[in-house]
């Protein structure tokens, strides 16, 4: 039985189609994907992603612990609300889980996480917690729901469907948060377009969304979500790097901090020893079809596989991320098998598309 | 949208149109491209291409996935439906108006095995 979100009875009595999404029963699309992904480009849409979970992380050993726990180091936050992009390895360098963690301060932090990966990265951290002798608390907020409200015009209408947001909000940086009452808004997403993601008590979820539909900003699904992060050249947990695949060789290595010699974080080891041997650059198809996830590429230097492949709604032409040999450089020409076939594509330095405009 | 009472129909989702002729016209029903989303691609079988019941012919991708169209009999194809390659778009505008391919039938009594609409309505439970 999969599990629904605080807004599943809003997004059905929408007319959405549901589908199944790492046990959790999603809104894919409310009618065109195309035109959805579209509205967050050139106006406002927003994203139900309640099933991703938040956690808080609070004690006096919070910081020593996330500074072993993941690749990225938490020591260069120091202002509140700050947010940092990271990789959880495991003890042989591949990702747990990539997440976000906000700094509250030394001894509080928000971290959120996939929603497929969320019961094995709680019971990782909670058992790293406790043989570190830590003095922290880990504690789990399926109390709290979340909506992301991206696009060019995302903060403007988020702060007319809700009065008062503006003066709590209006000064945050991108990729920085704030509480606002029970609400943590934070100028981050997954779209590469400006906009908010809101935390948010589970019983207001519903009348926020119906706040913000009335405030013009489109409901999109996973399907427009997962198109514009990939046009964003943002990575996909279970795609684009999973536990076998070292944030090296995922295009992730801008993640992984190890300016502080001092700093031993999992997986560290692995990392240093194994060095990349691979690398990740953007595809665009020049034959007509559509690049998928998981196809073989072939290049002057060797093989390499698509990890995302879908149709770009901007650029109007089929994209993809890939892992590629290292020789392999922007402009070259390489063929992708689909189906059989092998079709032409290009290789190019992603983001593919942001802010409104296409970037290659 | 409801089927066309007129069109025979196959559980893996193609409206089969029986002209006047004994030949076939052949797209996909309103709930498959429901079920697509919004179609960017079609590739679709060359006249003249001989092909078995069943037989995957044909590809139709949506943004979100790839899918298999089958040929509802055996026959030899006589066209494609060049427009709707140019236009995939057309497929979610009217899937019954937007035909893919044509099929002139081995066997004209194989037509027979095919569902009515009432039939198809039963696969979709």
């Amino acid at each position: 039985m999969a599990q629904q979100t605080p807004l599943y009875a809003t997004h059905v009595a929408a007319g959405a189609r549901m589908v199944d999404f790492a046990g959790w029963d999603m809104p894919v699309n409310y009618g065109s994907q195309i035109e959805e992904h579209h509205a967050v480009r050139r106006d406002a849409g927003m994203f139900d992603v309640s099933h991703m979970l938040a956690l808080d992380l609070e004690g006096a050993g919070a910081k020593a612990f996330l500074r072993g726990l993941v690749a990225n180091d938490v020591a260069k936050l120091g202002e509140p609300g700050k947010a940092l992009y990271s990789c959880m390895l495991n003890e042989q360098g591949g990702v747990i889980d990539d997440l976000i963690i906000y700094y509250l301060s030394d001894t509080s932090y928000r971290i959120v996480v996939n929603a497929g990966t969320a019961d094995k990265d709680v019971a990782w951290m909670q058992a790293r917690l406790t043989a570190s002798g830590l003095v922290a608390t880990l504690a789990v907020r399926r109390d709290l729901a979340m909506i992301a409200v991206q696009g060019p015009n995302a903060r403007s209408k988020t702060w007319a469907a809700l009065p008062g947001s503006e003066a709590a909000s209006a000064g945050l940086k991108v990729f920085q948060a704030a509480a606002w009452g029970d609400f943590f808004i934070a100028r981050t997403g997954y779209t590469g377009e400006d906009g908010f993601e809101l935390t948010l008590p589970v019983g207001q979820a519903a009348s926020t969304w119906a706040a913000l539909a009335a405030a013009g900003v489109k409901p999109c699904g996973l399907g427009a979500r997962d198109t514009l992060r990939l046009e964003a050249g943002m990575a996909l947990y279970g795609n684009d790097m999973d536990d076998g695949v070292s944030p090296l060789d995922a295009g992730l290595a801008w993640t992984v901090d190890f300016k502080d010699e001092s700093r031993d974080f999992v997986g560290k080891a692995a990392l240093v020893a194994n060095g990349a041997s691979k690398q990740v650059l953007g595809l665009v198809l020049e034959d007509k079809g559509i690049l998928r996830s998981h196809q073989q590429v072939f290049t002057a230097t060797g093989e390499g596989e698509t990890t995302s492949g879908s149709f770009s709604p901007t650029l109007e032409k089929s994209i993809a991320l890939a892992r590629l040999p290292l020789g392999v450089a922007v402009g070259d020409a390489v063929e992708v098998d689909i189906r059989g076939r092998r079709l032409k594509a290009r290789v190019v330095k992603p983001p593919f598309a942001r802010n409104g405009k296409a970037m290659i | 949208m409801s089927n066309p009472t007129d069109l025979r129909y196959t559980a893996s989702h193609e409206w089969i149109r029986v002209e006047a002729d004994g030949t076939l016209t052949i797209g996909i029903t309103d709930h498959a491209q429901e079920a697509l989303g919004d179609v960017v691609f079609l590739e679709l079988p060359e006249a003249g291409r001989v092909v078995a019941k069943e037989e995957a012919i044909a590809v139709i991708e949506s943004v979100k996935a790839a899918s298999d169209i089958y040929a509802p009999v055996a026959g030899e194809i006589l066209a494609a439906n060049d427009a709707a390659v140019d236009a995939p778009e057309s497929v979610n505008a009217d899937a019954y108006a937007a035909w893919l391919f044509k099929i002139k039938p081995a066997n004209a009594a194989d037509v027979d095995t095919l569902l009515d609409a009432a039939g198809y309505e039963a696969t979709l439970g």
